[in-house]
Parts: structure tokens; sequence; C-alpha cells
């Protein structure tokens, strides 16, 4: 597991590669939260176009995330979700709290 | 209802097992060829389950995760994974969608997850003796 980390102006990119799980969440949680409290963005994207595997824990990531930018008056948006990836994290109710948008492919397969 | 594989797996309580157990789970079902989306709930539900033994179960401890697996002849997965770890006081409770007796960042779906990934969920639990959570799946396979 691996996260890349981008800044572009305002904003903050989190490229997550590999498994997310409860063992892989806790280093990637402290990378984009350090990079958070030090630039203070008003966007934060998690791309999860590499990410092979998700349970729970991944919900656990995004909405942790999403407290904290919420309290710097920011916001998250979640991109490029596979059909699994996305399947877990629709068991959450998160849509209300934060864009998710699944991988070009997958729109297309289920409309 | 024939078993006609079976395979046990002890594991310690270290979260670095967590891959390790979805991974070698869903190489022992894969003489049944499942679709890729039966595979990817049968880890899901697995890695939701063992993280339970070892974040709630054994919590700050070291234990042992005792794992079985079943292959039937009606091409039914059965997996049990089961800890001798604190034990659910409230086991109706606990599977609740949101319910967490942990804060922080575990979003209380892990037994969500397992239920909505697999056809039957079984918990037995007792306090101070431990937890079995019971996973079953049909897996139609690949035409
Ligand atoms: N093996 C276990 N041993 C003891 N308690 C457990 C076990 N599995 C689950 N629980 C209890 O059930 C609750 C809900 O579990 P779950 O739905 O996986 O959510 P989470 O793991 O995010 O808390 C846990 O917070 C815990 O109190
Ligand atoms: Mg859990």
């Amino acid at each position: 597991m691996s996260v890349e980390l981008k800044k572009d102006d305002k904003k903050i990119i989190a490229f997550l590669k590999g498994d997310i799980d409860h063992h892989t969440a806790a280093p990637i949680r402290s990378k984009i939260d350090e990079i958070i409290s030090l630039q203070k963005p008003s966007l934060l994207i998690i791309d999860f176009n590499d990410v092979s595997f998700m349970d729970s824990s991944g919900i656990g990531l995004v909405l942790g995330r999403y407290r904290l930018m919420n309290e710097l008056g920011g916001k998250v948006r979640v991109e490029n979700l596979s059909k699994s990836v996305y399947k877990v994290m629709s068991l959450s109710g998160m849509d209300k709290l934060v864009e998710i948008k699944k991988r070009e492919e997958e729109k297309n397969e289920n409309n | 209802m024939k078993i006609t594989n079976q395979m046990r797996l002890t594991l310690d309580s270290r979260s670095v097992n967590e891959s390790f157990a979805r991974v070698s789970i869903c190489a022992f079902v894969a003489c049944l060829d499942p679709t890729v989306e039966e595979i990817s709930d049968i880890k899901t539900a697995v890695s939701e389950a063992v993280t339970n033994c070892i974040v709630h179960a054994y919590k700050e401890e070291l234990g042992n995760i005792y794992i079985t697996v079943a292959i039937y002849d009606n091409n039914v997965v059965r997996i049990k994974i089961r800890d001798k770890g604190c034990g659910i006081e409230n086991v109706e409770q606990a599977m609740e969608p949101l319910f967490t007796t942990v804060g922080g960042e575990r979003a209380g779906l892990g037994f969500a997850v397992m239920e909505s990934f697999m056809d039957k969920v079984k918990v037995r639990s007792k306090i101070n003796s431990g937890t079995c959570v019971t996973l079953e799946k049909h897996i139609s396979g690949r035409e």
C-alpha cells in the first residue's frame, strides 16, 4: 500500500495504491492528515484508481478525512472507484456527505 | 450436503495477517471457479471478520485466530472464523449497522459488509470465552 500526494493550488490529490484494510489504513491516514494540516487545502481528492481491495476500513478512512476537511471548511471528493470498491463504499450512505465518482468504464457498464 | 474439501488455518492476531487470511482463503475457494465478484465478496467479508478478532477480541493482546473453510458438494463455501477473545455482550446490537464500541475510525460496518456480501452470517459469542463467525456463500461460478 502506498499513497502519493500532489498539491495543485488549493487542492490536494491523494493517489492510493494497493489494498486498504485496517493494517494499511493507519499510515495512509497519517500521511494525508500531515499534508492537510500543513497546506489547509479547500479540496481533498482521494483517487482510488489503483486500489485493488478495500474493506470497511476504507470507509472509516474517507469519513475521517471528511471530518477533518469539514473543520477547515473544505470539501472531499472520492474518485475512480472500481466496481468492488464502490460496492463497499455505497453501504455507508456516505454519498450524502462526499461526492463519489466511479471509474469511467464502470459508469458505462452500469449506466 | 457433503464436504468435498476442507482447510484449517491458525494465525497470530497481528494486523499484518489480515491480507494473508483473505488471500489464502480465496485461493482455496478458487477450485469452484468463482466469478470476480464472488471472490471479491468473500475477500471483503473475511477481511472484516479477521480484523474484528484482531481489533476487538484480543485488543492489545496477542491471540490465535482459528479459521476453517469447508467446500460442499452443492458449491457452498462455509468459512468459520473463531477467536478466544473477550466475546460480545449483545450480538444483535453489535450487528446493527454503524454500531461500534471503538471510537476513532472504525465505521461500525463490518457486520453489515459480511451480511450484504455473503448469503448467511451466523455469530456465536460468549463473554470472556470468544466469538465464532460463520460465513456461507453459494458459488455460482463462471459460465
Ligand atoms: N470477534 C469479536 N470479538 C469481540 N467483539 C467483537 C468481535 N467482532 C465484533 N465485535 C463487536 O461488534 C462491534 C461491531 O463490529 P463491526 O460491525 O465489525 O464494526 P467495527 O469493527 O467498525 O466496530 C465492534 O465494535 C465490537 O464491539
Ligand atoms: Mg469490524
